[in-house]
């Protein structure tokens, strides 16, 4: 299939970047990421530059590659970039490929973003402080399956930051919900539940993410479904945390 | 900084003000939407003007009107805060971008819909509320007891056709508005959960629906009346 590209292309993050038109002839059942790869091989050929994007396992669990395509993070289906294939697209269609846009997320190269704003979120409190030692009894905490369902599908999210993305605000609000939920859920994470709902805020303000106005975009766009619930969660954490911790 | 400060001063202290502010806003306009349906009595007003003699001389009530003027300031100026956050969040907008595929137009034009809202108070309270307090409002007497004639002057406004359609628009905006800031102001303060979800989505829609409704049916019955 014939497909004309416009590509965000950027030397460096202090560079002014443009959108450069490519005429690509792609196998349909490729993915969005094979598609590229075939691209960067053309322009290598012709001793041009290929485009940097961002990739890693390429089956959609690490959350590494994310492409803002055709007007929405990870293309037109409920995927990550890796799982998006090229039969979603119509013959001849043009598509439009930026990098995820936020100030929070700087551009390195081209498509590549750099998200260690959501690491450092991460290491503000998203941990839990265990003893170690050798392997604990399975069955030592019991954890209602519902519970545990529940924790299990925030701690699904992978980072990709799609929500930031899709979000007008840019706000990371359903990422830091996420991490603070699937701790909060959980008995081994009600130790440091109150200082790290306050700490992992206060570096999600920290780093420049913008606030929430509910509109859905993150949940509606996030390749992991996971649910606004988990903002509610976040906020409710955080509000308790506020009336009620020790921290002054 | 105090925690309180910081707190308040959090993305999401910042975020619960608003919904609280606006949350406390809706239940003014139940109580204001239905007090003026009293307009329909067909009494020539008299019970209209009676409930505004009412309304501005209760001292409960007046107490309660400086919350709400309080409360209106604070989530314009709240929301402006947020607002110009927000758009240092992203300096850099995309090139190509197709929100419509994720959320709906009022979720996203909150700020553009309130903005329409603060214009139509600020005509809204020029034209009644600085009137009723400090301009000429007629006097009329039921049963010996002066009352200033507020009916009139509704009547008078409401009898221009660009004053009810201005007020017809203002209203279809405080709908959007409302449809999503309803239920938007419980999911800030935390009220997420599958049982009650269902119940408070339709309850946006009744809210965002019939209260403007009945507000926009003023200047269009008065209208159709002084014709």
């Amino acid at each position: 299939m014939k497909l004309k590209l416009r590509i965000w292309r950027q030397k460096d993050a202090n560079s002014k970047g443009k959108l450069v038109d490519y005429d690509v002839d792609v196998n349909s059942h490729m993915s969005f990421l094979e598609m590229l790869d075939e691209l960067n091989e053309q322009l290598v050929e012709k001793g041009e530059e290929p485009v940097a994007f961002d990739h890693d396992c390429r089956e959609g669990i690490c959350g590494t590659c994310n492409l803002y395509i055709n007007g929405r993070p990870h293309g037109p289906v409920r995927t990550t970039t890796c799982q998006l294939h090229m039969r979603h697209f119509n013959e001849g269609e043009t598509i439009v490929i930026e990098p995820f846009r936020a100030k929070s997320f700087p551009i390195v190269k081209d498509l590549i973003i750099d998200r260690s704003s959501f690491d450092r979120i991460v290491q503000a409190g998203g941990y839990i402080s265990v003893n170690t030692g050798s392997a604990r009894d399975a069955n030592e905490t019991l954890i209602p399956k519902p519970i545990a369902d529940e924790a299990f599908n925030s701690a699904a999210c992978i980072a990709c930051g799609a929500c930031v993305a899709a979000c007008k605000n840019a706000s990371a609000m359903l990422f830091v919900g996420a991490q603070i939920s699937k701790f909060a859920l959980l008995p081994q994470g009600k130790a440091e539940r109150k200082t790290r709902a306050e700490k992992m805020v206060a570096q999600m303000d920290a780093e420049g993410f913008g606030a929430c106005s509910n509109i859905g975009a993150c949940s509606a766009e996030c390749p992991k479904e996971i649910s606004m619930a988990n903002i509610a969660r976040m906020n409710r954490e955080y509000f308790g945390a506020k009336l009620t911790s020790t921290n002054l | 900084m105090s925690w309180v400060a910081q707190t308040l001063n959090s993305t999401l202290g910042r975020k619960l003000v608003v919904a609280l502010t606006g949350l406390f806003l809706c239940t003014f306009l139940i109580v204001h939407a239905s007090g003026n349906t009293l307009l329909f009595r067909g009494d020539g007003g008299q019970a209209f003007n009676e409930y505004t003699k009412f309304m501005t001389h209760n001292p409960f009530i007046k107490t309660v009107s400086y919350l709400l003027y309080t409360s209106i300031l604070v989530h314009v100026v709240y929301t402006a805060i947020l607002t110009f956050y927000n758009q240092k969040a992203r300096p850099v907008e995309y090139a190509y971008s197709k929100p419509s595929a994720n959320s709906t137009w009022a979720s996203r034009n909150m700020g553009f819909l309130g903005t329409i809202l603060l214009i139509f108070i600020v005509i809204h309270m020029k034209t009644f509320w600085y009137e009723m307090h400090f301009g000429n409002v007629p006097i009329v007497s039921y049963e010996g007891q002066e009352y200033k004639d507020l009916y009139a002057v509704v009547k008078w406004a409401f009898s221009q056709w660009w004053y009810a359609v201005f007020y017809v628009i203002s209203m279809v905006a405080l709908s959007f508005h409302l449809v999503h800031g309803f239920r938007s102001g419980f999911q800030t303060l935390g009220a997420n959960h599958p049982k009650y979800n269902p119940l408070l989505s339709k309850l946006s829609w009744a809210f965002g629906i019939i209260i403007p409704a009945v507000f926009a049916s003023m200047p269009v019955v008065v209208f159709l009346q002084s014709l």
